[in-house]
């Protein structure tokens, strides 16, 4: 996109840039196919390990995917040769299975529509190879189990089934699809008759026999363990789950609330930023998240661009943050459009918890918890709307939500844009990588590597010359840059690998490097 | 399949629907376990139905959970002590699976079993038990067998001893913050168990390990075990070595810490000895009463009482006394409320002399705070003020406060007054209340809200229970019959009810010269929902009164009800007439 100007990567520069490749698509849109509004993702999330992926879609879904990769390398000598033969192994997923989360409602207390759409998915600590996790919508939050159930059939019982009617049928098979037939309590009447000091033989009774249990196949079975409702008046942003193991805060457009993931009928209310009077508002909170090692820390962003760290030490009820995260605004540059691109969309933790990755309508900006006084990197993330933002607040495009990520190592940060691109930059010193992708399986089909350094003084001058450089060739020639109904919202990082994962519309795509 | 005797067929299909589809039914089954297990006998129970069980772990929780109850008193069934270790594989298994309360129950249970297992099997079986749960793969392993080392160790050789203490110190130490919570919360268990050489020194060790934990909710757990620990060591070594750590806490960054420790403390106070109580933790306690967090002062308010019970009288005056008047004005209602609940209780700590001169001025003015529940909860514990200051003091200032709360516009609040009108009245006695509240009582008969008037119903009934029918006849009786007049068919509805609620306080005789011709008026009411209630009073009434009463009067009234022109009026006549045909039949 950058004219002339291809470099590949700055050389010598301290991390080289990586080379993205496609990896995989799940439910890619052929040609001319409609995407259906309740296919289109809606929230994306790896597991701790990187060895499941969960997304979530409009339609209130949750599918499951699962690592193909390394799966079987327990320390079988054929594995471990194959492991040094290093190309080409990047993680692979695989469909695993889906369910269906939330259904739409109806809250006829406030004559509310109640949209089944996932707002976020969180994986939660695996027990006994079952699978859990978080999803919400804009209510009610779920803990789901996701588990292999063995299918069994009983071979022998003591009574024939087929002269039971009356009792009830007790049928073969746990998980059988033929119509229940059975009596509603059909077999319990018959043992009321059976009194506690009934005498039995010391020996009992030869002929009674256990139910004998054959087959052994299994199947996943997700089961909903809790569901945590009637907490929140607003939509809920976020959820977040502490480093402790048993709690989790979730995040609506005014209060936070702590939850005991063991308990579902009551919660905390930890931030509360509802004014007395609702006239009086000034700003919500858009997205929060618990710090990832310190179970007493949190951060939430606003409306305005700040993000505040939470003490839960401090107080039972943090209205006072511990620190506040804002970027003084440059003299004179205001305009109509500044408070609303200010606006924080997501912000993400770095695995060792000392930074912060905040994205704004325009930006993406990482900030140190020890320095707040400003961000220590900014990143453009599509400099060229700016004149736009005009257009971009006609269609409403400008309150779009895009997501945030960070690599495991800390180095390098993704997010979305329009056309379906997303953009990975380094963020480790000394580094220029700046990449543009496309979600499609040519990735690097429009790879731009904009050679300016983002910086909290983009010259307009110089930036623009670039911009136009940038813009006319390759992407009007493709049509659709200005396309803001293909925006690349959700993606996520894989914890320990660098592999994306991200959502266009319907469809999920995976890139390595 | 085979087909079983007619006389067992309940039991064939008990035992089949432990596998039945239907959730509802295998948890019954698995509630009978006992009754299978007695219908196959010992032998094969042992070598059938519990197999059986180990194998099918994968069911629905409440079916697990059921399943880890029965088993835990399963003993007799198995054929006794001897056999009791055949019960630990399933529930070994079960200590295993994610759902806690599965779990806990399942640790409960082996507790059980382990506690009457001969010392040999312990040995044999239930110590590997323990150590095989402690290197569980999954946390949830390892979780459960921090709550049986207790129950492992005292039978255990020296050798074995020294590694279950190994074990629990690296379960202290675990990665998952979940297994170390319960390994905080366990610890008090252990430690009783283990011996006092090895307490002083690997258990206080692990002790401080917990206590320094990066996870508050594990030091949260570690301070609850500190006043357990404290009472195992000696006075010195508590001093020595739980005091510290103790008062650190109560200065903790967290207020959740120093929550606890104000639920705590004072039942440190005996295990430290007078000495250290008045040194260090009447300031430790002081602090947390004034702590900047008001859940803390709320806790802290709670357990002033407790407190001050262990001081001397004479400390608690001078230490702790003055910031209880200071919470009293407290700006958190909370924090008034949790103290307005114990501080009667400080009554006869302190002695009638510093009660009327401390306490009082701060019970009277919660009495008077603004918020209802410090109001009522001072008021619900009344007697114990009565007692110490006596009941004209007390209806000076009581009176205003009643009244308010009476009037309150929250109709909880008048609900909550209601309940204690009639233990006022045993305790101010006929006089006071015959002045001051029986008014009161008839104006909760006609309040806007259905659940006052019918507390109010209950509460004329009450209070003719206490004082009498003879009371009851001149103070309460014509007032509320008068009330048969309001012009709302609701409050007359209530009017019924009260008199379907008095007629077996006041007897026969008043019943059918007072009540029953003000029932029988009512039955030409024009609404209704009036007269089919009346239907329904008479028949309760039909027990109370005469047989020729029943004849005169009720049966003529509901003949006519049972002929009205609305199908649910003549639905309720005709039950009760049917009632008192077989009254009289029999």
């Amino acid at each position: 996109m950058n004219g002339g100007d291809e470099v590949v990567a700055a050389p010598g520069g301290p991390p080289l840039a990586l080379d993205w490749k496609f990896s995989q698509v799940f439910g890619e849109r052929t040609a001319g196919e409609e995407v259906q509004e309740v296919d289109i993702i809606s929230a994306i999330e790896f597991d701790k390990t990187g060895d499941h992926l969960a997304t979530g879609d409009r339609g209130g879904r949750v599918v499951l995917f699962e690592r193909t990769d390394t799966k079987e390398h327990g320390g079988s000598r054929r594995d471990l040769e194959r492991m040094d033969y290093s190309i080409n192994r990047h993680p692979e997923f695989r469909y695993k299975t889906e369910f269906q989360s939330h259904e739409p409602e109806f809250d006829y207390l406030k004559s509310l529509e109640i949209e089944e759409k996932i707002n976020k998915i969180r994986w939660c600590q695996t027990a006994n190879g079952a699978l859990f996790l978080l999803s919400t919508n804009d209510k009610t939050i779920k803990f789901w189990k996701v588990q292999e159930k063995k299918v069994k059939k009983i071979s022998e019982m003591n009574v024939d089934p087929s002269k039971t009617v009356g009792i009830g049928n007790v049928a073969s098979s746990s998980n059988l699809s033929s119509p229940k037939t059975h009596l509603a309590n059909g077999g319990c009447s018959s043992f009321s008759s059976l009194s506690n000091d009934i005498s039995f033989p010391p020996e009992g009774y030869p002929s009674l026999r256990l139910p004998q249990v054959t087959s052994h196949e299994t199947s996943l079975v997700a089961r909903c363990r809790r569901v945590y409702a009637h907490a929140h008046d607003y939509h809920i942003n976020s959820i977040s789950n502490n480093s402790d193991g048993e709690t989790f805060i979730s995040a609506d457009d005014l209060r936070i609330n702590l939850w005991n993931l063991e308990i579902s009928n009551q919660s905390f209310n930890i931030v509360d930023v509802k004014p007395a009077n609702m006239e009086d508002l000034t700003e919500v909170i858009t997205s929060a998240e618990f710090h990832p090692t310190h179970c007493n820390t949190l951060a939430y962003s606003s409306s305005r661009g700040s993000i505040r760290l939470i003490d839960l030490r401090q107080s039972a009820l943090c209205d006072s943050h511990a620190k506040l995260f804002e970027e003084q605004e440059a003299p004179g540059a205001r305009s109509f459009f500044t408070e609303i691109i200010a606006s924080i969309s997501d912000i993400k933790f770095a695995k060792d918890g000392r930074y912060i990755l905040s994205r704004d309508y325009m930006t993406l900006k990482l900030w140190d918890i020890n320095m707040d006084s400003g961000p220590v990197t900014t990143f453009q993330v599509h400099e060229y709307l700016r004149p736009k933002l005009c257009d971009l607040y006609e269609n409403d495009s400008i309150f779009d939500k895009f997501e945030c990520c960070l690599s495991g190592d800390g180095l390098r940060v993704a997010t979305g844009s329009y056309s379906n691109l997303f953009r990975v930059f380094g963020c480790g010193t000394g580094s220029t990588e700046t990449t543009t992708l496309e979600a499609s399986k040519n990735p690097m089909r429009r790879q731009v590597q904009t050679p300016s350094r983002p910086s909290r003084s983009l010259s307009s001058s110089i930036t623009r010359v670039v911009r136009r450089g940038a813009e006319s060739p390759g992407v009007d020639a493709n049509g659709n840059c200005f396309d803001f109904t293909t925006k690349l919202l959700h993606l996520a990082w894989h914890p320990t690998e660098n592999s994306i994962a991200c959502a266009a519309a319907n469809s999920l795509y995976m890139y390595y490097a | 399949m085979a087909m079983v005797d007619e006389p067992l067929y309940p039991i064939a299909v008990l035992i089949d629907e432990l596998k039945n589809e239907d959730i509802q039914l295998r948890l019954n089954s698995i509630r009978r376990l006992s009754t299978i297990a007695r219908a196959l006998g010992e032998d094969r129970t042992r070598k059938e139905l519990i197999p059986f069980l180990s194998e099918n772990n994968d069911d629905d929780d409440e079916v697990l959970l059921a399943m880890a109850e029965e088993l835990g008193v399963f003993v007799p069934y198995v054929g006794g002590v001897e056999h009791s270790n055949i019960l630990l594989p399933p529930l070994e298994t079960l200590c295993t699976v994610e759902e806690t309360c599965v779990r806990d129950k399942a640790v409960e249970s082996l507790g059980r079993i382990g506690g009457q297992m001969r010392e040999q099997d312990l040995v044999d079986y239930f110590i590997p038990l323990v150590k095989r749960l402690a290197a569980g793969e999954w946390f949830t392993a390892r979780v459960s067998s921090c709550g049986l080392f207790h129950i492992a160790y005292p039978s255990a050789p020296e050798t074995i001893k020294t590694e279950l203490r190994t074990i629990y110190n690296q379960l202290c130490q675990d990665d998952m913050p979940m297994v170390r919570r319960s390994a905080a919360s366990n610890l008090g268990k252990f430690a009783a168990t283990v011996e006092a050489a090895h307490l002083k020194t690997e258990v206080m060790s692990i002790f401080e390990d917990l206590t320094q934990d990066d996870q508050d909710s594990v030091r949260l757990l570690a301070v609850e075990g500190c006043a357990a620990l404290g009472k195992l060591l000696e006075p010195q070594d508590c001093v020595a070595h739980i005091l510290p750590v103790i008062v650190n806490f109560s200065q903790d960054k967290s207020w959740r810490v120093r929550y606890m420790v104000a639920n705590q403390l004072y039942e440190l106070c005996e295990a430290v000895g007078p000495e250290a109580t008045r040194s260090d933790l009447v300031p430790a306690y002081v602090r947390l009463l004034r702590d900047n967090e008001a859940e803390v002062r709320i806790a802290a308010a709670g357990k002033v009482t407790k407190f001050c019970r262990i001081l001397d009288p004479e400390l608690a005056i001078q230490q702790i006394l003055p910031f209880v008047k200071e919470l009293s004005t407290d700006s958190s209602q909370h924090v008034r409320s949790a103290l307005a609940s114990v501080i009667m209780g400080m009554a006869p700590v302190l002695g009638k002399d510093a009660t009327i001169e401390q306490l009082l001025p701060i019970f009277l003015s919660l009495l008077k705070d603004e918020f209802p529940d410090v109001r009522l909860n001072i008021i619900s514990k009344l007697d114990q003020v009565n007692q110490v200051i006596g009941i004209d003091l007390l209806s000076q200032s009581l009176l205003p406060a009643i009244v308010e709360l009476a009037e309150d516009r929250h109709w909880r609040v008048r609900l909550a007054i209601i309940e204690y009108i009639p233990l006022l009245a045993s305790q101010l006695g006929v006089g006071f209340f015959d002045d001051k509240l029986g008014s009161l009582c008839m104006q909760w008969l006609n309040d806007k809200v259905y659940s006052i008037r019918d507390a109010a119903a209950n509460n004329v009934k009450r209070l003719a229970e206490e004082f009498g029918p003879d009371w009851a006849m001149q103070h309460i009786v014509p007032q509320v019959l008068d009330m048969i007049n309001n012009p709302h068919y609701l409050y007359r509805m209530t009017i019924l009810h009260a008199i379907s609620l008095l007629a077996p306080v006041m007897g026969s005789e008043i019943t059918c010269s007072k009540l029953l011709p003000v029932v029988i008026t009512a039955s030409k009411d024009r609404v209704p929902n009036i007269k089919f209630n009346v239907a329904k009073v008479l028949q309760s009434l039909i027990p109370i009164v005469d047989q020729s009463v029943v004849e005169k009067m009720i049966r003529p009234c509901l003949v006519e009800l049972s002929e009205d022109p609305d199908v649910d009026v003549r639905s309720f006549a005709t039950q009760a007439l049917q009632s008192s045909d077989v009254m009289m039949s029999s």
